[in-house]
């Protein structure tokens, strides 16, 4: 590859959106090529500032309240004639849904998975939504493991990956599949971690399989005769690095 | 569904989003008060088109919606500036980082480089916030700001040789208080 290639796809490069082939291609040519090297370098350095939280612009506290007022206020009944053609409406709706719901349900039920998976993403948005995202608020292992003794019927494997860039910041106990779970939070920058954590009851058709799910990422495996599943609005890249991780550990 | 389990299922998709909406908002408009009005109008405009929004990535959605109100409200306000096209040689030039511009670059203060992105044009400088605070990928930016792919990645390349300009340019200042203090 060429100075003037390398120059046109390195900031391909660095967002990490070329294909493999061309990745290796440029990294061949920056091991033999001093300017380029640097100037990429220079388009690291600026990348890195910029990715600074303190750049990052916060929504005051009340901004959040006054969305929710707004949309209240938005979604309630108008007068009461709007009112009944909307009992109308929705009455036809809901007997619309009823009967696609039945024919799709007798073609097509949800698999155990697609419903686990759900109910996953659920909790993970839950648990932003309602600033809670722990019970035990730690990045110490020790702290985080003990801390579920006798509040679960299994003991969860906890590691700290401070030193790969995800750091634990704590556990909290939450309910899924009709059982109560593990879940352990990391952080990643900004983006938070949930891995839900519970006794495999059969083995996993699919190992590390990893899914899309309103826009965040899930990846589910098994290891030990335990569940995981991670869930986060973390890139598809980065969340697989840190399952890797989990599973080189554990 | 009800109007209200509507709004409880649009806040549980939205609102996870709400620090990402603000950031952009702001970043493009400059000021508290109007970023806050221009986030709250996109959240109802999103939650009256809720029902065209059929699962995906709720983020991008939401964005979108926050970026096309925010250019809305700059027209209004008549404070859309582009790009000058004057400065398009500036693109072109092979401005490379020189050694001690990286290292100047590493430890300059965060206000400098606040300041030089805000000098942006408007078009360089959402997809810069896209791309390095929201961590978008290219597709998702594409789809954000309405751009084919390949634009989207000349346009982070021609934003980030702009911002390497505008940064030396306020270093260069900051350098020369520094040694005027000193004198």
């Amino acid at each position: 590859m060429s100075c003037q290639q390398t120059h046109e796809l390195i900031h391909g490069y660095l967002d990490g959106e070329l294909d493999l082939v061309k990745s290796l291609e440029i990294e061949k040519h920056l091991e033999q090529c001093p300017a380029c090297t640097q100037n990429y370098e220079g388009l690291r350095t600026l990348q890195s500032r910029l990715r600074d939280n303190s750049l990052r612009f916060d929504p005051p506290a009340k901004l959040e309240k006054r969305l929710r007022s707004a949309l209240r206020k938005e979604s309630e009944p108008r007068s009461p004639i709007f009112r009944w053609s909307w009992a109308v409406a929705a009455a036809s709706l809901l007997a619309a849904v009823v009967i696609i719901w039945t024919v799709a349900s007798i073609s097509s039920r949800p698999s155990p998975d697609e419903v686990l998976a759900q109910e996953v993403v659920a909790s993970h948005v839950r648990s932003l939504m309602a600033n809670h995202l722990t019970d035990v608020p730690s990045s110490d292992r020790h702290t985080v493991k003990p801390w579920f003794d006798g509040k679960l019927d299994f003991s969860p494997t906890v590691k700290d990956l401070a030193q790969q860039g995800f750091a634990l910041t704590g556990g909290r106990l939450d309910y899924i599949g009709n059982r109560p779970v593990a879940a352990l939070v990391y952080q990643r920058r900004q983006h938070s971690i949930n891995v839900f954590v519970w006794p495999a009851t059969e083995a996993p058709a699919t190992n590390g399989k990893a899914s899309e799910r309103q826009g965040y990422n899930v990846i589910r495996w098994s290891n030990g005769g335990m569940t995981y599943w991670a869930v986060s609005d973390l890139n598809l890249a980065e969340l697989q690095q840190f399952v890797q991780l989990l599973q080189e550990q554990t | 569904m009800s109007d209200q389990s509507r709004a409880g299922r649009f806040e549980e998709i939205a609102l996870p989003h709400l620090a990402a909406a603000y950031n952009l908002a702001r970043w493009l408009i400059h000021s508290d008060q109007d970023a806050e009005d221009v986030v709250q109008e996109a959240f109802m405009r999103a939650f009256k088109s809720f029902n065209g929004y059929y699962g995906g990535n709720s983020r991008a959605w939401l964005l979108t919606i926050v970026r096309n109100t925010s250019y809305t409200w700059l027209h209004k306000n008549r404070l859309l500036t582009h790009a000058d096209p004057i400065d398009d040689k500036l693109d072109e030039l092979g401005l490379d980082f020189s050694d001690p511009e990286v290292l100047l670059l590493r430890s300059v203060d965060a206000q400098i480089v606040r300041a030089a992105l805000q000098e942006l044009p408007v078009e360089f400088r959402e997809v810069m916030v896209l791309r390095e605070m929201e961590e978008l990928s290219y597709k998702e930016i594409a789809n954000v700001v309405d751009l084919p792919l390949g634009t989207v990645m000349s346009r982070l390349a021609r934003g980030r040789k702009r911002l390497q300009a505008l940064l030396a340019k306020h270093m260069g200042k900051e350098a020369s208080i520094e040694l005027s203090t000193n004198a």
